[in-house]
C-alpha cells in the first residue's frame, strides 16, 4: 500500500491487541516454549508495512505491555521492540520487496537482536534466565512469519 | 542510585498499569473458567456424594488430629516459661485464585486475583494446604504476580527438621524438585527427610514444610552434596492458594523476632544508609565439618553471628540500589546468608557463590 493513503492505525491497534491475547493464552508448557512472539511479529509486519504510522510509538508502547505482562523490569521489551522495529521502519523499502521466504531470512537475526537485548537486560538487572530454550521463540517466529504477514495482509487489504 | 530512583516510581507505575492489564488477562483466562465451571455445574450427584464422603471423612480426621492441639499449645507455652498460650503465628488468610494466564514460559510465576486492595503485600508468603508455595513480587490493585519456590530465581532458607541444619533451597526451574547446593558431603541428609521454612531470610515464619528430600548424591570429586527435594505443594496442579498474614511478634514470625540486629540490617540495607557496612568476612571459613548446628540457638548467639557472616561483597557494594532492585528472589540469596547462621558454620560455601 502507498504511504499516501489512509494510516491502518485502527487496525495496527486491534490485531496488536489479538496478537498480545494469543501471546498471553494459556498453553501446554512444550507448546508455550516455542510459541512465537506474535505482539513482535505484528509490530513489525506493521512497521514493514506502514512504516509512516508510527511503528516505534506501536512498538514502545507494545514493548511496555508485554513488560506488564511478563513481570519483566519495566522498559525492557519496550527497548528490545523499539530497536529492531527502528531498524525495520528504516529498512522497509528493502524488506517489502522481498519475497515472504527471504523476508523470514531477515526477520530471524531481528527476533535474535530482540531476545539478545531482552536477554542482556535480565542479566543485568540480575534475573538471569540462562535456559536455553528461550531462544526457541526466534526460530519459530521466523517459521510463523510468512503466515503471519499473510493473515495481515488480509486484514487491511482493499476487499 | 540511577536505578533505585527508577525503581522508586516504576513501582508506582507498574502497579497502575498492572491494574489496565488485569482485565484483558480475566478475559484471555476466561474460556479455561467457564470450562471449570461447565464441569462443575455437570458434575453428577454421585460424584458429588462421593466428594461429600470423602471431605467429611478428611474432616473428621482433621479433627481428631487437633483436638489435643489447645492442650498441646498451653503446655508448650509453659514448657517455654511464658505465661500464657502463644497465639499462632499465622494471623489470618486469604483463599486467592490462580487466573490462568501465561506469565513467563520460562520462570515460574503465576497470577493469582488478590491485590493491594484486598492487603496483600509485596514479598507476602503463598501457600497451599500441603506446604509453601511462594511470595508474591508484583502487586496491582486486584492482582498479584507470585513467584513459586521452584522458579530459579528463588532462594529459600530452610531447615532439615530431623536435625535442624539450616541451609538453602534453590529452586531449579522444573516444579518438581528443589536443589540444595549448599550442603558440605558429609552432612546428615537422608532420602526422606523433610525441609521446613527456618524462619530467616524474613518473609516466611519458622516450621512451615516445604519439601522432601528425594535424593542425595555425594561425589567424591566435589566437596558439596547434591541434594534434591521435591516441593510438598502440587506446584503443577495449583488452583487456589492461600496468602497468609503473620504475627510480626511471634517467636516463629519472619521478622524482627531474633533480635533487634537483623532489623537494622534489613531496614538499613532498604534504606540505603550509606553508612553502614558490614563486618569483612573472615578470611577463610573453617573446613566445612558435620553442621549440627542445633536449630533452637538462642537470639544471642544468632544475631551474633548474623553480624559475622555478612554478606562478602555484594552488599556492601550496592546497599541501596541492589537489593530492592532485585525481585525478592534474586534478593534472597544476597541477603539470606546474612542472616542465615549457618552459612558460617555448616555450609561453608554458602556465603561464595551466593
Amino acid at each position: 500500500m502507498s504511504a499516501r493513503a489512509a494510516e491502518p492505525r485502527g487496525r495496527m491497534v486491534v490485531t496488536a491487541f489479538a496478537a498480545l491475547i494469543l501471546s498471553v493464552l494459556p498453553l501446554p508448557e512444550w507448546l508455550a516454549i516455542a510459541r512465537p512472539a506474535f505482539l513482535v511479529l505484528t509490530v513489525l509486519y506493521w512497521s514493514i508495512a506502514a512504516p509512516r504510522a508510527g511503528g516505534l510509538t506501536l512498538g514502545f508502547a507494545s514493548g511496555l505491555t508485554l513488560d506488564v505482562f511478563r513481570g519483566a523490569v519495566l522498559g525492557q521489551h519496550a527497548l528490545a521492540l523499539t530497536t529492531i522495529t527502528y531498524v525495520a521502519v528504516r529498512e522497509h523499502q528493502r524488506i517489502r520487496s522481498k519475497p515472504a521466504f527471504q523476508q523470514s531470512l531477515i526477520v530471524l537475526p531481528l527476533l535474535a537482536v530482540y531476545e539478545f537485548i531482552v536477554f542482556a537486560i535480565d542479566g543485568w538487572s540480575g534475573h538471569p534466565v540462562g535456559n536455553p530454550l528461550r531462544w526457541i521463540h526466534v526460530a519459530s517466529g521466523a517459521l510463523v512469519w510468512p503466515l503471519a504477514t499473510a493473515l495481515l495482509e488480509r486484514s487491511h487489504s482493499p476487499r | 542510585m540511577f536505578l533505585d530512583q527508577r525503581r522508586g516510581w516504576l513501582e508506582q507505575a507498574r502497579y497502575y498499569l498492572s491494574a489496565a492489564a488485569y482485565p484483558l488477562q480475566l478475559a484471555v483466562s476466561s474460556p479455561t473458567a467457564a470450562w471449570r465451571w461447565f464441569e462443575e455445574s455437570v458434575e453428577t450427584r454421585q460424584a458429588l456424594r462421593a466428594e461429600n464422603e470423602a471431605l467429611r471423612a478428611q474432616e473428621r480426621a482433621l479433627e481428631m488430629r487437633s483436638l489435643r492441639f489447645e492442650a498441646l499449645s498451653r503446655e508448650n507455652g509453659e514448657l517455654r516459661g511464658l505465661r500464657g498460650a502463644l497465639p499462632a503465628v499465622a494471623d489470618h488468610w486469604l483463599v486467592a485464585e490462580i487466573v490462568n494466564v501465561e506469565v513467563n514460559s520460562l520462570q515460574q510465576r503465576v497470577l493469582i486475583n488478590r491485590g493491594a486492595r484486598n492487603g496483600v503485600f509485596k514479598g507476602q508468603a503463598v501457600m497451599d494446604s500441603a506446604g509453601l508455595l511462594g511470595q508474591t513480587i508484583h502487586v496491582g490493585p486486584w492482582s498479584a504476580e507470585v513467584i513459586l519456590i521452584t522458579d530459579p530465581e528463588h532462594a529459600l532458607p530452610v531447615q532439615i527438621e530431623r536435625t535442624g541444619v539450616r541451609t538453602i533451597a534453590v529452586g531449579t526451574g522444573d516444579t518438581q524438585s528443589l536443589a540444595l547446593p549448599y550442603l558440605p558431603a558429609n552432612a546428615d541428609v537422608a532420602p526422606g527427610d523433610l525441609l521446613v521454612t527456618s524462619g530467616l531470610g524474613g518473609v516466611f515464619p519458622q516450621g512451615y514444610p516445604v519439601a522432601r528430600v528425594v535424593e542425595v548424591r555425594r561425589d567424591a570429586v566435589q566437596p558439596l552434596a547434591q541434594i534434591q527435594a521435591k516441593p510438598l505443594a502440587q506446584l503443577d496442579k495449583l488452583r487456589e492458594v492461600m496468602l497468609v498474614w503473620f504475627r510480626p511478634d511471634h517467636p516463629a514470625g519472619p521478622t524482627l523476632s531474633r533480635g533487634q540486629d537483623q532489623g537494622t540490617v534489613e531496614d538499613d540495607l532498604a534504606s540505603g544508609n550509606p553508612t553502614y557496612r558490614p563486618q569483612p568476612v573472615p578470611a577463610r571459613p573453617p573446613p566445612a565439618r558435620a553442621s549440627v548446628s542445633t536449630s533452637a540457638s538462642t537470639s544471642a548467639s544468632a544475631s551474633a553471628s548474623v553480624r559475622a557472616a555478612s554478606p562478602p561483597q555484594s552488599a556492601s557494594h550496592v546497599p541501596a540500589s541492589h537489593v530492592p532492585a532485585s525481585a525478592p528472589a534474586s534478593r534472597e540469596p544476597a541477603a539470606a546468608p546474612s542472616r542465615t547462621p549457618a552459612s558460617s558454620s555448616s555450609s561453608a560455601s554458602a556465603g561464595g557463590p551466593a
